[in-house]
């Protein structure tokens, strides 16, 4: 048996349906935009907060309790020494596990069980690595809270994010290649290093600049290791005590209740930070737009 | 090696005059070939020991990954049972008191517990429905170039290091929550909750929309094509068959919530009471270890392996959501 409707009664049921939709459309995109809208007021408050305290004494002086004569040169060199460890230990370390992963393993128990273990190692917390190091890194192997330590920690830290994506990099060369290279007499090793590492090359470099990005961000780590903020020696070598931009930033927010002027001096860290995850991230797009080929 | 056997050539094509050179030089060839042969069977056979000692390298690297994870559990389990044997394991976990600096020293973790759940909570109340209702407008609602410019900015929020993050809360949403409502204090558990919610919304937006991209479109022409409402699709068909991966995001959400260090540690102080006044001050876990090990606990001493039996409670908490989520997603994906 059907059931009447009434045709007004019918519009009217319809309109509502559809001014739900429209409704419900425009809360979803204001809840889209609502994160946007966070970003844009941090980065503005940021800004407004720490730009005019950036200029060259800022960038190349020591750092001071004086606010006014404060420097992040110490910070930055040591941001830098520290990628100078994780670059090549994350892109050994990671690429060599993807090759073996996706080239040289069966497939099997024993490699989804590293693959399952990289993937868990991925949701650890930094501060759980922080005391891996700690423990391991400064304690057991006797380095003291120095570049090594540091970026060795960092390393670890970031190392599932390269190793997943340099497989991806890797699954994402086309059989054809290795296959016509096979045909041709090379062996496997001269294939994986002539032809599928060069294919594979520019989508592996994005992600470990991508890794890098998240390694020279990390604070917790640091933290743990006893990463000082005082006034110390620029670093020169792998075995020197060292700051680090994050570091830096979060001494100077904690001492904002004491002295309102770090505040500001964090503000133009933070900056200086964002400036530089800005580039790295510019150019690990920049190599993938310009050097991805597509088969 | 390849130079030393032209000059052999050459001195051998020297020696035989400009008279004989044509069988000389046929002689020069023949001995030019069985030497490379000798010298190809050389090379081939340093080939062959890379070709075996390659995979065995790579392994060895591979394996760098599982000694960080028993790196990991050997540190924590060794340290956290030291200190057990100091604090009794009950105590710890039913203890509501937590005065490690004290005379009377003593260790009970619930207040740490109840600080980590509660900024938690609030970091998901944020980005649950903001990140889900963003992961429904991507996937349904926006075109193709609304996306294409929404979803890279979205994400940058997900690479801002988390100490602007602390940074942000404490110089920022604190001071403007106590505009609104001065009873909040200076150091909060409310404001960090907050912020860490906004930067979780990322997380949870790009890993459902993931999901939701995934329903095959022809389920949705369906339900358009007996007349339902985008919105109805939406609700009455993307998210079920997409639900075990929104969940799973949900999960991920809460474990990354767990262990986020720095912006708690700045915007909610020390203290470690027993409350669940969100006005307050409250310690979760990650702050506490950044605590203890930033001051002067001296290695050996209680309140130092107190550090690594709360770094090992941490650790199950993450890894049961981690193992949770990766369940959800398995065991109730439906397959299309």
């Amino acid at each position: 048996m059907i059931k009447q409707m009434d045709a007004s009664q019918l519009r009217s049921r319809m309109n509502r349906r559809v001014r739900a939709n429209t409704v419900w459309k425009t809360i979803f995109l204001l809840a889209t935009l609502f994160g946007l809208f966070v970003l844009a007021i941090l980065i503005i408050r940021v800004v407004s907060q720490g730009a005019s305290w950036i200029d060259m004494d800022f960038l190349t002086g020591r750092l001071s309790t004086d606010a006014e004569r404060a420097g992040i040169m110490g910070a930055l060199l040591g941001t830098v020494w520290v990628m100078f460890v994780v670059i090549p230990v994350t892109l050994i370390i990671g690429v060599g596990t993807a090759i073996y992963l996706e080239l040289y393993a069966k497939k099997g128990k024993f490699q989804s069980f590293i693959e399952t273990n990289i993937s868990n190692l991925a949701g650890v917390p930094s501060i759980v690595y922080g005391l891996l190091g700690l423990t391991v890194f400064v304690r057991l192997a006797d380095l003291g809270n120095v570049v090594l330590a540091g970026g060795l920690t960092l390393a670890l830290l970031v190392l599932p994010i390269l190793i997943v994506s340099a497989q991806e990099a890797i699954r994402a060369v086309p059989a054809h290649l290795s296959e016509a290279s096979y045909g041709m007499g090379a062996t496997k090793w001269q294939t994986i290093r002539r032809v599928v590492l060069p294919a594979a090359l520019p989508s592996i470099l994005t992600g470990s600049i991508l890794a890098l990005s998240r390694a020279i961000g990390e604070t917790a780590p640091l933290t743990v290791l006893g990463i000082p903020a005082l006034l110390i020696p620029f670093p020169e070598g792998l075995f020197d005590t060292f700051t680090a931009l994050p570091m830096q930033i979060y001494y100077w927010t904690l001492d904002s209740s004491l002295v309102a002027e770090y505040a500001n001096l964090a503000a133009a860290t933070i900056i200086v930070l964002l400036v530089l995850l800005f580039v790295l991230n510019s150019v690990a797009i920049f190599i993938r737009n310009k050097f991805q080929q597509r088969y | 090696m390849y130079a030393l056997i032209l000059c052999w050539v050459q001195m051998l094509e020297g020696v035989t005059g400009e008279m004989q050179k044509n069988s000389e030089v046929r002689h020069g060839e023949s001995l030019n070939v069985s030497e490379m042969i000798a010298q190809n069977k050389n090379k081939k056979s340093i080939s062959n020991l890379v070709e075996k000692l390659i995979p065995t390298f790579l392994f060895l690297l591979a394996l760098i990954t599982v000694l960080t994870t028993l790196g990991i559990l050997y540190t924590l389990l060794s340290q956290a049972i030291e200190f057990f044997k100091q604090v009794p394991i009950w105590e710890f976990f039913t203890g509501t008191v937590l005065k490690p600096l004290s005379q009377n020293p003593e260790f009970g973790i619930l207040p740490l517990i109840s600080g980590t759940l509660i900024s938690t909570f609030i970091a998901m109340l944020v980005a649950g429905p903001i990140g889900l209702m963003s992961a429904v407008y991507l996937s349904e609602y926006a075109s193709d170039n609304v996306r294409r410019v929404l979803k890279p900015m979205l994400e940058i929020l997900a690479g801002i290091p988390t100490i602007v993050y602390g940074f942000f809360a404490f110089t920022f949403v604190t001071p403007l929550i106590r505009e609104i409502w001065p009873d909040v204090g200076a150091t909060n558990i409310l404001s960090p909750g907050l912020v860490m919610g906004v930067m979780i919304i990322p997380m949870i937006a790009s890993l459902s929309e993931d999901a939701m991209t995934s329903v095959p479109n022809a389920m949705r022409e369906g339900s358009l094509a007996m007349g339902a409402t985008k919105l109805e699709t939406t609700f009455k068909v993307v998210i079920p068959a997409a639900f075990s991966g929104i969940i799973a995001s949900f999960v991920l959400g809460i474990s990354r919530a767990i262990g986020e260090t720095m912006i708690v540690t700045i915007a909610s102080g020390s203290s470690k009471n027993f409350t669940f006044d969100i006005t307050q001050s409250m310690q979760t876990m990650t702050a506490y270890i950044v605590e203890v090990s930033g001051g002067e606990a001296p290695a050996g001493s209680t309140i130092y392996y107190s550090l690594y039996a709360v770094a090992l409670t941490l650790f199950v908490f993450t890894l049961i959501m981690n193992l949770l989520a990766r369940y959800v997603s398995r065991k109730f994906r439906e397959e299309y």
